[in-house]
Order: structure tokens, then C-alpha cells, then sequence
């Protein structure tokens, strides 16, 4: 076993840059605010770089979006592996025909002759009364995209080692951080080295029922498990750490053993990653259910300013214990 | 092209109805900033404290029914405009009585009686929709104008130069208002922008810019004048910059660590508001007993609004399913 240190998310992703730009010289970041001149980043996860790697290789960009992404791209076609900051997840939107259009499709649409190994880290999360233009979950969006891997972390160690994954991958990934889990030490190896993309974590075994997770919900779902197990139920809690895509064996794995699955998370549940999951399910393993399979996510319907509404918005640990129990008949 | 040489002055009385709003702002900004320390308001606050001359002397030249499009840092545009103070405060506090049921909060207040017509919390986002605004201005075959606030960072936004295009292009009335107070979040304007003058961007895109002293009342009064009426006389377009400063950084909280302190301190002893004031009374336009009055007047005003609103009830959670579209989502 090798040592542990106790660090949050944000020193996990510091760690991780650190690492990455000094293994690989062609590693570079790009964001608004993210020399230390500026701070090194809104939650400080770029401090040091600029001050250790420079200013070539770690950028400070105007507030501009789709200048940032489309100069990634075209650094990442030649052979460089840029990390660009995109401040919050809303603000993708801006950049979007550069992610969409581009990023993701063209080493598809030029035959495999190029490719672009470009990791963008963006932040989101309700929770902190930012309203409906700075919290959305869009991850359904990304998985939607051929051609674009989409990461979302829920602790320290993950934080490190899939952001590794992230920058050493021939192609774009987007590695999404939450407000929710960012904050929240963990344990971390101190030689954490790449946690391979696509590979679930069986968080906790089980035998009744399959809980899959990603993001801040996977803590709420952690925060539910003393309630199911108080209820006498042998909960099985899946961190599907990667959107897309997604490790449809560890998943259908576990759901063909317990029988029941509920799948939670903060995207708006109509058209979010459950469905795409609960479809997979219910096609590959229709008859062995004991159930239905359950989706909890957020209601349909922008993130909301008022507390009591945003409180309303997010699937609390009361209601998965509750959905579970409603499975277990 | 328009210059600002024959530009008109202010009367006394237009420099005074400058100074209430300016006012009006200042004190709501303090009341809000103290009730956020408090505790009693739970949100982000960009203040824009130091700000207060640039929407003032616009809307003292606007109409009632003129709209804005503003963004996160302005509360003090909104209140410049003449928004009613409670509902205001109803908002910011997450309230069903506010302009937005508490839906839209202090990043995206919306209220069309006043003609704040879109908030939005999207670097750049301002400059398409104010397009629209006076574009329906336009089909309307009314003398309406749109303003479009927006920070100098924003000026590096796509958006910025297709909307300037596109203002240009369609003889839009609508005037670009930027406040360049210097800073985006933590990175200086120098650090980020190729011009030395926002202004110059206009040349571009075939309009007027203009880069004016936004703490200073009469400079303010003559660019705004000059904009506001080309744009009512059908000639489109025109981009002011308006240098200022912001008093309490990007967003309540922040430690202002990417300025120098006597920078700081210098902009601050600039305070806007004190001279002008000072210099109302110099110049005999209004009597100290007048200013107090008219300042406890809006205190009292605010104190109303703050009660009014902090009382408010908290909407229900089946606001969820409301206003998503015209018809309720059923539960
Ligand atoms: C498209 C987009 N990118 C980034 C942000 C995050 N952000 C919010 S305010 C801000 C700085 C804006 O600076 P400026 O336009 O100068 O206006 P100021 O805040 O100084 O009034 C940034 C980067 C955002 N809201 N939208």
C-alpha cells in the first residue's frame, strides 16, 4: 500500500496539473483568469503553474470562449495537449459550435488524420443561489456528441487520476467539476497515477438493489446508505466516474444481480444520462429485473434563485432511501 | 460621423435628477451590501458601487418605455431606470413578490414596466437581445431606444462584434453602453484586450464610439445625449465607453489582491458621488437642506423596500412547474 495523504479536490486537480506539465512539455493551459497573476483560476486549482511553467505554456485569455476552444483545437491537431479552462458549464454554451461541431468530430470527419487531445475542465453545481445561467448539469449534452469522452469525478483521488487519464488521451475529453464535491477532503495515494476513463467504482457491495451515481449525488447517495441499511437493505452504490462512455458491464453486472436499479443524478431527469442508462438496462437484461428501473434527477425546470426552490431542486438522501424502499415492494 | 463638440450641457435641474439616482443607487448598493454581511441576504453581489454616474445620466435622458438589457453588476442600471425598490428586494431575497418570484434572483432581475426587459449573468450576452429590443423599436415605428450594459471584458466576445455588426448593418436605435471599470474577475483590462480604447472597436463596424469620463456627470450627459438622440432620429447605433471604477471587486468577498492598494485608494478618493454632490451645492444648482431631504426621503424608500421584501414569503416548490412554459407542467 502506498502512502495516503488527505487533500480536497482542488489540490487534487493542482496536483495533477503540476504532474502532467512536467511529465509532458507539450501540456499546456488556457482559461480566463488562471495566471497567478489573476489567482491562478476562480477556485485557485491552476495555482503555481504560471509562476513554475511560465507564461507560453500556462495562459491567461480574454473572457472569449470560442477563441479559447477553437485555439486549443488547433494546438491540440498539432501534437500539443491543451487543458482550457471553461469558467463554469453554462458558459460552454458559447463555445459550443467549436466543442460540438469541431472538437468532437474531427478526427472522424478527416479520416483519423488528425486528432484533437484537448481536456476541458469546467465547473458546475447548484446549490450556491447562482440561478439558471451558472449551475447547470449538461452532461447529457456532451454524451450526446460522438467523439467527445465526458468525465465527472466525485472525490480527491478520482479528481487526480482521471484528470490524468483526461490529458494523456489521444482524444477531447471534458472533465466536469461540481461546487459539491470540489470542497470535500479524501484520501489520496500519494503516487496517484492515472485512474483509466470509462471504469466504474463499485463504491460499496450489495445484494437488493444497484445505486448508480456520478457528481455531488454520489455523495448524497453515500449520505442514504446508513438509511438503507438501517431498512435491512444490502445496497450496492455504483461512481460511474465516466458519462461517456459509460462502463455498461460493471453496470449491468450489478443490476443483473440485484434485480433493482436507481439511478440518480443532478442533470434534469427528462432526456439526462439515466434514461440513456435505464434503456440500456432494460434492453439487455429485460425479464431478470425485479423492477423498474428508477430515475431521480432534477426536476424539469431551470435552476432556481430562491433557497427553498433550489433546495426543491436537488434530490435529497430522504428521497433515494424512499425510491429504493418503493423498489423493494 | 457624430462628435461630441456641440454636445448640449445639463440644466440644473437634469443635474439634479443625475444626483438622485445616483443616490438612490449608492444607498440600496449600501443597504444590500450590509444586510448580505448580515446574513440576511444569501447571494452572489457584484456591486457596482463607484458606478453609479454611467446608468444615471443615461436614464435621466430615457423614457419610461426605452428598455435595457443589463447584466450580473446591475442592480445599479436597474435602479437608475426607476425599478420600484420592493420588488426589488423581494427578488434578491428569493421571494414570491419579487419582479421574478424569487425565480430569476440578483443576476437576472427583470421588470418590463420599467423597461428592464433581460438580466443576464452571460459575459456578452446583453448586446444580441438589445439588438432585438430596438429592432422591435424599430418595427413598432416608435422613437423607443435599447440600451445594452455591459463590462469592458465583454468586449471580447464574439457576440460583442457581431451584434456591433449587425447594429450597424439594420440602423438599430440602440446604444452599446460599456463600463470599463478596468477589470475582468481578476484579470486587468491591459492583460486582455488589444485596444487601448474600446471605443475604437466602433470604427469597425461604421459607427460612432466614444470613450468618455463615466464619473463625471456633464461628460456623461453630452455623450449619452448625442447617442441616445441619433439613435431616436433613426442614424442607428453608437458605442460609448464609460471609464469608472468598482469599489468592492468582482463579486462581495473578493480581496481585490490583483490591484495595488494605492491604485485602489486612489479610485476610491475619486468617489463620484461626494463630488458631485459638493458641487451641486457650489454651483447653486441645489441647497444642502434640498440633498437631505431628497436622501432621507430614499432612505426611507429603501427601508420600506428591505422590510417589504425580507417579509415576503418564499414561493412554493410548485413555482417548478411554473412559467416553464405558459401552461403550468403538471405535477
Ligand atoms: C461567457 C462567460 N464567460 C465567463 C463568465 C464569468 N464571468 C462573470 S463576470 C466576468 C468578468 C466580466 O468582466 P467585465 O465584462 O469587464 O464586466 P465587470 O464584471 O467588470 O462589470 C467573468 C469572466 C461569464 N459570466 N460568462
Amino acid at each position: 500500500m502506498s502512502e495516503m495523504v488527505k487533500m480536497n479536490g482542488l489540490q487534487a486537480i493542482n496536483a495533477a496539473m503540476f504532474e502532467a506539465m512536467e511529465a509532458d512539455p507539450k501540456v499546456l493551459v488556457l482559461g480566463e483568469d488562471i495566471a497567478d497573476r489573476e489567482g491562478g483560476g476562480v477556485t485557485g486549482t491552476m495555482r503555481g503553474l504560471s509562476t513554475k511553467f511560465g507564461d507560453h505554456r500556462v495562459c491567461t485569455t480574454p473572457i472569449s470562449e470560442q477563441a479559447i476552444i477553437g485555439a486549443a483545437i488547433g494546438v491540440a491537431i498539432n501534437g500539443y495537449k491543451p487543458v482550457a479552462e471553461i469558467m463554469l458549464m453554462n458558459f460552454t454554451t458559447v463555445a459550443m459550435d467549436m466543442i460540438f461541431n469541431h472538437a468532437a468530430k474531427l478526427r472522424f470527419m478527416s479520416g483519423g488524420q488528425t486528432s484533437v487531445p484537448l481536456t476541458i475542465r469546467t465547473l458546475t453545481g447548484a446549490g450556491w443561489q447562482t440561478a439558471g445561467q451558472h449551475a447547470d448539469h449538461l452532461e447529457g449534452w456532451f454524451a450526446h456528441a460522438a467523439g467527445i469522452k465526458v468525465v465527472c469525478p466525485s472525490n480527491p483521488a478520482d479528481y487526480k487520476g482521471l484528470l490524468l487519464s483526461c490529458i494523456q488521451d489521444p482524444d477531447p475529453c471534458l472533465f466536469v467539476e461540481t461546487g459539491g464535491t470540489l470542497f470535500v477532503p479524501g484520501e489520496v495515494a500519494v503516487d496517484q497515477g492515472p485512474i483509466p476513463l470509462g471504469k466504474a467504482r463499485i463504491v460499496q457491495e450489495g445484494t437488493d438493489v444497484t445505486i448508480i451515481s456520478y457528481s455531488t449525488m454520489m455523495l448524497r447517495c453515500q449520505a442514504a446508505l446508513a438509511g438503507l441499511a438501517e431498512a435491512g437493505i444490502s445496497a450496492e452504490l455504483i461512481d460511474l466516474r465516466t458519462i461517456s462512455p459509460w462502463d455498461k458491464q460493471a453496470v449491468l453486472d450489478s443490476a443483473a444481480k440485484t434485480g433493482r436499479v436507481v439511478i440518480v443524478h443532478e442533470a434534469v431527469r427528462n432526456f439526462g444520462p439515466g434514461a440513456e442508462i435505464a434503456a440500456t438496462i432494460n434492453e439487455e437484461l429485460y425479464g431478470q429485473l425485479k423492477g423498474p428501473v428508477r430515475r431521480l434527477g432534477g426536476p424539469y425546470s431551470p435552476v432556481p434563485f430562491s433557497k427553498p426552490l433550489e433546495d426543491a431542486f436537488l434530490v435529497t438522501p430522504e428521497q433515494i432511501v424512499e425510491a429504493v424502499k418503493g423498489l423493494m415492494g | 460621423m457624430a462628435d461630441l463638440k456641440n454636445a448640449p450641457v445639463p440644466d440644473a435641474e437634469t443635474l439634479v435628477d443625475i444626483y438622485r439616482r445616483m443616490i438612490r443607487i449608492e444607498r440600496n448598493d449600501d443597504a444590500i451590501r450590509k444586510t448580505v454581511r448580515l446574513g440576511r441576504l444569501t447571494m452572489p453581489y457584484y456591486s457596482a458601487r463607484g458606478q453609479e454616474v454611467i446608468p444615471s445620466t443615461i436614464s435621466a435622458l430615457l423614457n419610461k418605455e426605452d428598455q435595457i438589457c443589463t447584466i450580473y453588476r446591475g442592480i445599479h442600471d436597474m435602479v437608475a431606470k426607476d425599478m420600484p425598490l420592493r420588488p426589488l428586494w423581494a427578488e434578491i431575497a428569493g421571494r414570491i413578490d419579487g419582479t421574478c418570484k424569487g425565480k430569476g434572483g440578483p443576476m437576472h432581475l427583470t421588470h418590463p414596466e420599467s423597461g428592464v426587459m433581460v438580466t443576464t449573468g452571460v459575459v456578452g450576452s446583453s448586446m444580441p437581445i438589445a439588438n432585438g429590443l430596438a429592432w422591435a423599436a424599430k418595427l413598432d415605428g416608435s422613437k423607443r431606444v435599447a440600451i445594452a450594459y455591459f463590462g469592458d471584458g465583454a468586449s471580447n466576445i464574439g457576440a460583442f462584434h457581431e451584434s456591433l455588426n449587425l447594429a450597424s448593418l439594420w440602423k438599430l436605435p440602440v446604444i452599446f453602453v460599456c463600463q470599463n471599470n478596468g477589470f475582468a474577475e481578476h484579470t486587468r483590462y491591459e492583460n486582455a484586450t488589444s485596444v487601448d480604447f474600446i471605443s475604437k472597436r466602433a470604427a469597425g463596424y461604421a459607427m460612432p464610439g466614444f470613450t468618455v469620463d463615466g464619473n463625471d456627470p456633464v461628460a456623461m450627459y453630452a455623450a449619452a445625449h448625442t447617442a441616445i438622440a441619433r439613435a431616436r432620429d433613426g442614424e442607428g447605433p453608437t458605442l460609448l465607453e464609460c471609464k469608472t471604477f468598482r469599489f468592492f471587486g468582482h463579486v462581495l468577498g473578493d480581496d481585490d489582491f490583483y490591484m495595488t492598494k494605492e491604485e485602489k485608494a486612489a479610485a476610491m478618493a475619486d468617489d463620484p458621488l461626494p463630488k458631485f454632490r459638493a458641487k451641486l451645492i457650489a454651483d447653486g444648482h441645489a441647497t444642502e437642506d434640498r440633498l437631505a431631504k431628497m436622501q432621507a426621503d430614499i432612505e426611507a424608500e429603501i427601508a420600506d423596500a428591505q422590510e417589504f421584501g425580507l417579509n415576503s414569503p418564499f414561493p412554493s416548490a410548485d413555482e417548478l412547474r411554473r412559467d416553464i412554459f405558459a401552461e403550468e407542467i403538471p405535477a
